[in-house]
């Protein structure tokens, strides 16, 4: 593995010198420097410290792991890799998310997962161990979001307005929901056993990751959500 | 009929002695216009459909085919004029937000119209261009403040990416899905034979035109529908979309009916599927968030290509600019109220943002005041028309002009303004494979080269007349205009004498 003390080195410098190594990277000491592996492919790149906005904007195939928290706009317009955070991440994490996998250890802030889409054998997916805050989901168009709920801080798993704008793909939360309230375009209903195999590898590649118990994590009542038909937000246009 | 029913606003006339029944007219209308009656061997007429598109008159072999107004008209007065009336009639029957396309059509004052251009007479004489070198190009991107030397005394040269053109004219941002395949192969090949750009829209580049790629424009908007690594890097530059000059603060809602396998592979969502672009960009709520975007696709391009960030004019669109400068784009396209779209909402497209002369002026000024305009280049758009337009715009304050509706109309477009129907008979806004055959894009990009390279040859004439040879010489040289019929109020704004002052 190849190693960088980030510190006090700018983004694009980091870029630079990540593009010019071959195999695995290690970057310690970062401290906000944004756009890391920004449309990166075909590497891994392994970070200690907490990478600034837009880890991975663009990412287009290269492994990203954190070793801690990470800040807004993780994988923002990704479309293909993996992007792993032992921590919390900040706002819009997977923004227009198209392939690739992100998992988060903790919670996630506002607008997660926010028009991930789907597409051919890309099929995007977002884990947040925690608990997610507002907007979670809005104009979801693919791919798989993935709540757990680990969270101990007694707050409800996702915060207000999910799934507003959902047109496509599957949101799941480990929770009855009971208390929460989804829009009219989007029907929430306890999760069969099919729906169940779907999240199932990605649940056991959370616990791998982060050294949950899969089996504890499978066997708890679960919500999906999807839209409500194929095309819930036709507006009514008269065009002359 | 009865109380739903609307007279149809355009009779079509055939002229049954020229006529010789050979039936091209039933075969070329889409809307359904014509139609060939077996029983009684006549060709009828529906004008309830005809949208005034002129196919059917300019493929009549016999020229015994014309569309004329209706002269059926309503009881109209100056407040209530039949479009008024017709728009209650329509949403009382239907329930319906009015639909339409194209830009505003309303008669509000088109300033290009009432700014008049300067010529030289006797002193500073003016220069032909049949003999004497005139410059058109111009480089889009950030320019330099001042001048640094090495050691050795020679410029350091560490410009920041630039855009090479020919001349001041690019084609503006339109999908593909708003238009055809062919219209967007006209488009790149009349960019590339020109030495300027086509701009992608927000649909994503179709994977025939990477080739094109050196003079491709790639838009990235809210749904960043296509957009990944490889597309960045495919284009000269990328534009960030926050705006759009027919629909301010709308998003875009392409149905899933539209959205045929092509389209799914360009804009890389599933077949069938609904493709929504929000109307704000989610992760975007400050100067600061903008300037993320464009650092973040600056580092995915290698901080080798300019960003472009579009913004449609509206009323503060003065401090916006200074905003948008200040994030690091090394472009801000500003498109005017005037700018047309393949689908807005009526009562958005007429009544939202302001006039692109006015705007550009107000850009243009604070960015001097502030010292900052040297860091973005300008490009306006909304609506430009001819070459006077672009030489009124560039002395007014602006790098270059998008033209979008103009190139249309090379095209075939008759301004028929019925985009959202997806039943162009024209073959530029629609789908359907054997309409978009009509549009040959051989011939397409051919009428759009002829286009430009008249507006290149005007433009010369009027910088000629003007005594300036190089177009940056006229770049906000207001002096070189003057208004005509305006306030004290519209001149100030705009920066200009009047008429004889």
């Amino acid at each position: 593995m190849v190693h960088m003390d980030a510190a006090g080195i700018d983004h694009a410098a980091l870029n630079e010198w990540i593009r010019q190594q071959e195999g695995e990277v290690l970057l310690t000491g970062c401290c906000g420097q944004r756009f890391l592996a920004a449309g990166m492919d075909h590497r891994s790149i392994r970070v200690t410290g907490i990478p600034g906005n837009a880890l991975g904007a663009y990412l287009n195939g290269a492994r990203v792991e954190v070793m801690g928290n990470a800040q807004d706009a993780v994988g923002d317009t990704m479309n293909a890799g993996e992007i792993i955070i032992h921590g919390d991440v900040g706002d819009t994490a997977g923004y227009a998310m198209r392939g690739g996998e992100i998992y988060v250890e903790g919670s996630a802030g506002y607008r997660a997962g926010i028009h991930v889409k789907a597409y051919e054998n890309k099929l995007p997916v977002i884990v947040i161990g925690g608990r997610a805050g507002s907007f979670l989901g809005e104009y979801q168009a693919g791919g798989i979001i993935l709540v757990l709920g680990l969270h101990t801080d007694g707050k409800p798993i996702v915060s207000n307005f999910p799934c507003t704008g959902m047109h496509g793909g599957k949101l799941f939360l480990r929770s009855k929901c009971e208390s929460i309230l989804f829009p009219k375009q989007v029907s929430a209903r306890p999760a069969s056993r099919e729906d169940l195999a779907e999240i199932e590898p990605y649940l056991n590649k959370y616990a791998r990751l982060f050294g949950a118990d899969a089996a504890a994590l499978l066997d708890s009542p679960y919500t999906v959500v999807t839209p409500d038909s194929a095309n819930p937000y036709r507006q009514m246009y008269v065009a002359y | 009929m009865g109380i739903g029913f609307i007279y149809p606003e355009f009779e079509v006339i055939r002229n049954e002695a020229r006529c010789i029944g050979c039936r091209i007219c039933v075969r070329e209308c889409a809307n359904g216009v014509h139609s060939f009656d077996e029983k009684s061997g006549r060709l009828l007429i529906d004008e309830t459909k005809c949208v005034n598109c002129q196919r059917c008159v300019s493929v009549c072999p016999t020229r015994s085919l014309k569309i004329v107004k209706s002269g059926c008209v309503f009881r109209e007065n100056a407040n209530w004029d039949t479009g008024t009336i017709k728009e209650v009639f329509l949403q009382a029957n239907t329930g319906g937000v009015l639909l339409s396309s194209m830009g505003n059509p309303k008669p509000f004052p088109v300033y290009w119209d009432r700014i008049l251009i300067n010529a030289s007479q006797v002193t500073n004489p003016s220069i032909d261009p049949l003999r004497e070198p005139m410059e058109t190009r111009v480089f889009l991107g950030k320019k330099p403040s001042d001048l640094r030397r090495d050691a050795s005394g020679r410029l350091e040269y560490n410009l920041e990416p630039q855009l090479e053109l020919s001349m001041p004219v690019m084609f503006s941002a339109m999908s593909y899905g708003s238009i055809s395949y062919n219209a967007h192969e006209s488009l790149a090949k009349a960019a590339r034979e020109l030495g300027i750009y086509y701009n992608t829209g927000e649909g994503g580049l179709h994977e025939d035109f990477y080739a094109y790629g050196e003079n491709t424009i790639v838009q990235v908007a809210s749904g960043r529908f296509g957009v990944y690594e490889g597309y960045l890097n495919a284009g000269a530059a990328s534009e960030i979309k926050m705006g759009q000059g027919a629909k301010p603060g709308i998003g875009g809602h392409l149905p899933g009916t539209k959205v045929g396998a092509d389209i799914s592979r360009t804009r890389m969502i599933p077949e069938g599927s609904d493709a929504i672009s929000p109307a704000p960009h989610h992760d975007i709520y400050s100067i600061e968030d903008l300037r993320q975007l464009v650092y973040s696709l600056k580092e995915a391009t290698r901080y080798r290509k300019p960003v472009i960030v579009k913004v449609a004019s509206v009323h503060n669109i003065a401090a916006i600019a200074s905003g948008v400068a200040r994030s690091g784009a090394d472009i801000i396209a500003i498109d005017g109220f005037r700018g047309g779209t393949g689908a807005a909402p009526t009562r958005i497209r007429d009544n939202v943002g302001i006039p692109i002369e006015m705007a550009l002026a107000a850009v243009d000024q604070r960015l001097r005041d502030e010292g900052i305009r040297n860091q973005v280049s300008l490009v306006v758009s909304g609506s430009i028309r001819s070459s006077a337009d672009v030489v009124k715009a560039i002395a007014l304050g602006a790098d270059a002009c998008y033209i979008g509706t103009a190139a249309l109309l090379a095209l075939g477009c008759h301004l028929c303004r019925s985009c959202q129907t997806g039943r162009c008979n024209w073959g530029i806004a629609t789908q359907r494979p054997d309409l978009v055959a009509r549009l040959d894009p051989q011939e397409g990009s051919r009428r759009l080269v002829n286009l430009l390279t008249a507006w290149k040859r005007e433009i010369k004439e009027m910088m000629g007349g003007m005594g300036i040879n190089s177009i940056e010489a006229l770049r906000g040289n207001r002096l070189m205009l003057r208004g005509i019929g305006l306030t004290e109020k519209e001149l100030e704004i705009l920066g200009l004498k009047a008429a004889g002052e």
